[in-house]
């Protein structure tokens, strides 16, 4: 079966709520069938608006979303097939757990026999075989969870919809439900949406993130592709941490840039979004992209003061005066070799030009 | 494992349970205080009265204590045969007490209620009486009235002896003690208290399906709705509260009277012609409007507040799951407000099974209910005794509409907010 790279089109996609805002801007979106994409932004970036039109329960105000090459503004939620995983779960308390995954078998008219082995099937498959008699009410958060997920994959559906459904669980049991969603998408291959505003999560989750702000989608591109390359000053800080200092464009030429920062020193950088002399630019350096006592091939040297270390178990987190920036950041590794760490120390830091990406400033 | 060989000691060395025991008895003491005000509250309001209440409806201790000397007399007296010497004796006696006392005539009176033809008899007694020679009363008190030489008469008395009677009881069900003392019912044409019965769970029926029918979309609607239309709405639905109940019962006797509004409406649109007004007060119609009308908040706050409980995105899950609207509603949501259902309808129905004013006001003939007829002994006949008993057997009523929605349902399935 060929894949179908535009399984769900989002074309030209605006929605206002009052008449006045636009909540999502000309959203354009293409989304591969088996992909798990994820719509990562802060709240009220738009995101979950735009899984409620793809899942029905909002309406574009302008433009259209395509399922599998089918216009789909006009059919109601319940007939577009598609499974829904909510943010609390929105089991039904008052049903056991094999009555809520066979409500979407009993209402597509399933045969008694069908119905039981696609539940069992679907249980196995969350590893909650033998929950079935129990109540909602009587499973922990990540019990629920699973049922949740379980629920809306039981009819097999063509796209799953996701809204932030970790939220309400703890660091580790979230953690392990990453995992396990991963993989059940990688067992059956259903194209999954992903709404969520924890960047970790959807960097673990992710074949594609859309990382929205203000009603518009930012950046789509791979996880990785998101931290390392990220292309506006937006993206740089929403993803992973981020050091950045404002500047002007002082000279351009090809794959380098200098840039002049308010402090009046200049530091090289690798022109993204800034293409001529006197622009203003902010420049993003992953912390771990700098390095403590750097070798003679690194083209940025600088010295800073340390001015807090915190420990963080398996790093330590040292926050320095360089270049007039107070909010420096380093991720020094465990390791007794830096001793030299200490408060009100100076210490020589170095990154490649490469790394420091001369963005928009915003 | 027994707890002689597990008692656990503190490091003080004293037993753990009698060390939580004195730990706790502060609180036990501070909670019992706390509680101790509704307590009494509920014995001298709730309690108490009902206990008077009941004590009062089966009371019957009037000739008990009039004819005491009868009465014993009378205890070998088998009833077949006209009673002996002695118990005529006994009765003239304890007759002549009470006439010096003055209050030979109430004995008439109650008597006459038991069997018909005591008054006349008794007064007739009382004049002759004073001329009685000593001894032989049977012979003396016979020769007054030729009823008192017909055995039924005295048997009446007897039946009165009882200090205690259920007569009330089945005289608010149409029926009575016959003369051997069986239940029988009145004639047909006199049987009123059950078709009031009737009427009243009639109205009270389908009142509270009336105002289930309106007030599960308003409760729905409130619990949906932006903040600032569900307020109004509430206000709506609560303003009834704030008025008094006589003045809305009013504003309703003006709306549906012949020349009322409502109707005035009618004619204008054409449903009705001017000349045939249709009669919407003084009959059942008028009671159940009203009625549904003062009784619809108690449906719709119960509702709404358990509406308000359930997540949206219940029904939104239920539709992505392939639910129509409807079967979302009816598997989903509907069965998530049965508690509010059951807490609305019970309120409803028990309110509505005692109500008195507004039947009492826009009912007329036809629309009054068992609370009226209750309010009419209490102040007309002064019959209190048996208004009690009718009240006494409208708590049954609702106490077994309880238990019946506890054996359905499930008291614990109730919430009221």
């Amino acid at each position: 079966m060929a894949k179908n790279n535009e399984f769900v089109k989002f074309d030209k996609v605006d929605k206002s709520y009052d008449g006045k805002i636009l909540v999502v801007k000309d959203l354009n979106l293409d989304i591969a069938e088996g992909e798990f994409i994820t719509m990562l932004g802060p709240s009220g970036s738009g995101k979950t608006t735009c899984l409620m039109m793809l899942a029905g329960f909002e309406t574009p105000t302008n433009g259209e979303i395509y399922l599998d090459g089918n216009p789909i503004s006009n059919i109601p939620p319940h007939k577009r097939g598609i499974g829904m995983v909510f943010q609390n779960y929105a089991l039904f308390p008052h049903m056991t757990v094999y009555e809520n995954l066979a409500f979407p078998l009993k209402v597509r008219k399933f045969s008694k026999d069908e119905t039981d082995k696609k539940v069992e099937k679907a249980l196995s498959m969350v590893s909650l075989s033998g929950f079935g008699s129990r109540m909602p009410g009587q499973l922990s958060g990540g019990q629920q969870q699973r049922v949740a997920v379980a629920r809306a994959l039981v009819f097999d559906p063509a796209v799953v919809l996701m809204d932030e459904p970790l939220g309400a669980l703890d660091k580790n049991l979230r953690e392990s439900m990453q995992y396990e969603i991963k993989h059940i998408h990688e067992s059956i291959g259903v194209t999954v949406v992903y709404v969520t505003h924890d960047q970790s999560e959807a960097l673990t989750m992710s074949n594609r993130i859309a990382v929205f702000n203000d009603g518009k989608v930012q950046q789509l591109s791979s996880p990785d592709k998101l931290y390392e390359e990220p292309v506006n000053s937006f993206v740089a800080e929403f993803i992973g941490e981020n050091n950045t200092f404002q500047g002007e464009v002082a000279d351009i030429s090809g794959k380098k840039c200098k840039i002049k920062l308010n402090s009046g020193d200049e530091i090289l950088a690798n022109p993204i979004r800034v293409k001529s002399k006197g622009e203003k630019s902010i420049v993003s350096l992953r912390p771990e992209r700098a390095i403590i006592d750097p070798d003679d091939k690194m083209d940025n040297k600088f010295t800073g003061k340390i001015e807090e270390v915190i420990y963080h178990g398996d790093h330590t987190r040292v926050r320095l005066n360089l270049l007039d920036n107070h909010e420096f950041i380093l991720k020094v590794p465990n390791s007794s070799a830096r001793m030299d760490i200490k408060l009100g120390n100076q210490i020589k830091i170095g990154w490649n030009s490469f790394d420091a990406r001369a963005l928009d400033p915003k | 494992m027994s707890s002689e060989t597990q008692k656990i000691l503190t490091t003080d060395g004293i037993p753990l349970e009698v060390s939580l025991k004195k730990a706790e008895k502060k609180n036990k003491i501070k909670a019992f205080l706390l509680v101790c005000p509704l307590l009494f509250f509920i014995i001298i309001t709730y309690i108490f009265p009902i206990g008077e209440m009941f004590s009062r409806s089966i009371d019957d201790r009037m000739v008990t204590n009039m004819l005491p000397k009868t009465f014993k007399a009378m205890e070998t007296w088998d009833g077949k045969e006209l009673p002996p010497e002695e118990v005529f004796a006994s009765f003239l006696a304890d007759y002549r007490v009470l006439a010096e006392k003055k209050e030979h005539g109430k004995l008439g009176q109650r008597l006459n209620k038991e069997k018909n033809g005591f008054t006349t008899i008794l007064k007739k007694l009382w004049r002759k009486m004073k001329k009685f020679e000593d001894g032989n009363a049977k012979e003396q008190i016979m020769a007054v009235h030729k009823r008192f030489r017909d055995v039924e008469y005295w048997r009446a008395i007897k039946r009165t002896a009882p200090p205690y009677t259920a007569a009330k009881y089945l005289k608010g069900m149409d029926m009575y003690f016959d003369e051997d003392g069986k239940i029988v019912q009145v004639e047909e044409d006199r049987r009123i208290h059950r078709i009031l019965w009737l009427r009243t769970l009639e109205v009270a029926f389908f009142v509270t399906v009336f105002c289930f029918l309106m007030g599960y979309p308003i409760a729905h609607l409130l619990a949906t709705l932006p903040m600032k239309y569900s307020n109004l709405l509430m206000i709506c639905v609560l303003l009834p509260f704030w008025t008094s109940l006589l003045v809305r019962t009013a504003s309703w006797m003006i709306l549906l009277q012949q020349q009322g509004i409502v109707n005035d409406f009618f004619v204008w649109i054409g449903l009705v012609s001017d000349d045939n007004r249709p009669e919407m007060m003084f009959n059942k119609t008028g009671t159940y409007v009203a009625m549904t009308q003062i009784l619809l908040p108690f449906m719709v706050l119960p509702l709404y507040s358990v509406m308000k409980t359930i997540s949206p995105s219940l029904m939104r899950a239920g539709k992505s799951l392939g639910g129509t609207p409807f079967i979302a509603f009816w598997k989903i949501y509907f069965p998530l407000t049965i508690p509010g259902i059951g807490a609305g309808c019970l309120l409803v129905f028990i309110l509505a099974i005692g109500y008195y004013i507004t039947p009492a006001l826009v009912g007329g003939a036809s629309g009054t209910l068992i609370s009226n007829q209750i309010a009419y002994h209490m102040k007309a006949t002064l019959d209190w005794s048996f208004a009690s008993a009718m009240g006494l057997m409208l708590l049954t009523g609702v106490l077994v509409v309880y238990w019946i929605y506890n054996k359905l349902v499930g008291i614990d399935n109730i919430k009221l907010g």
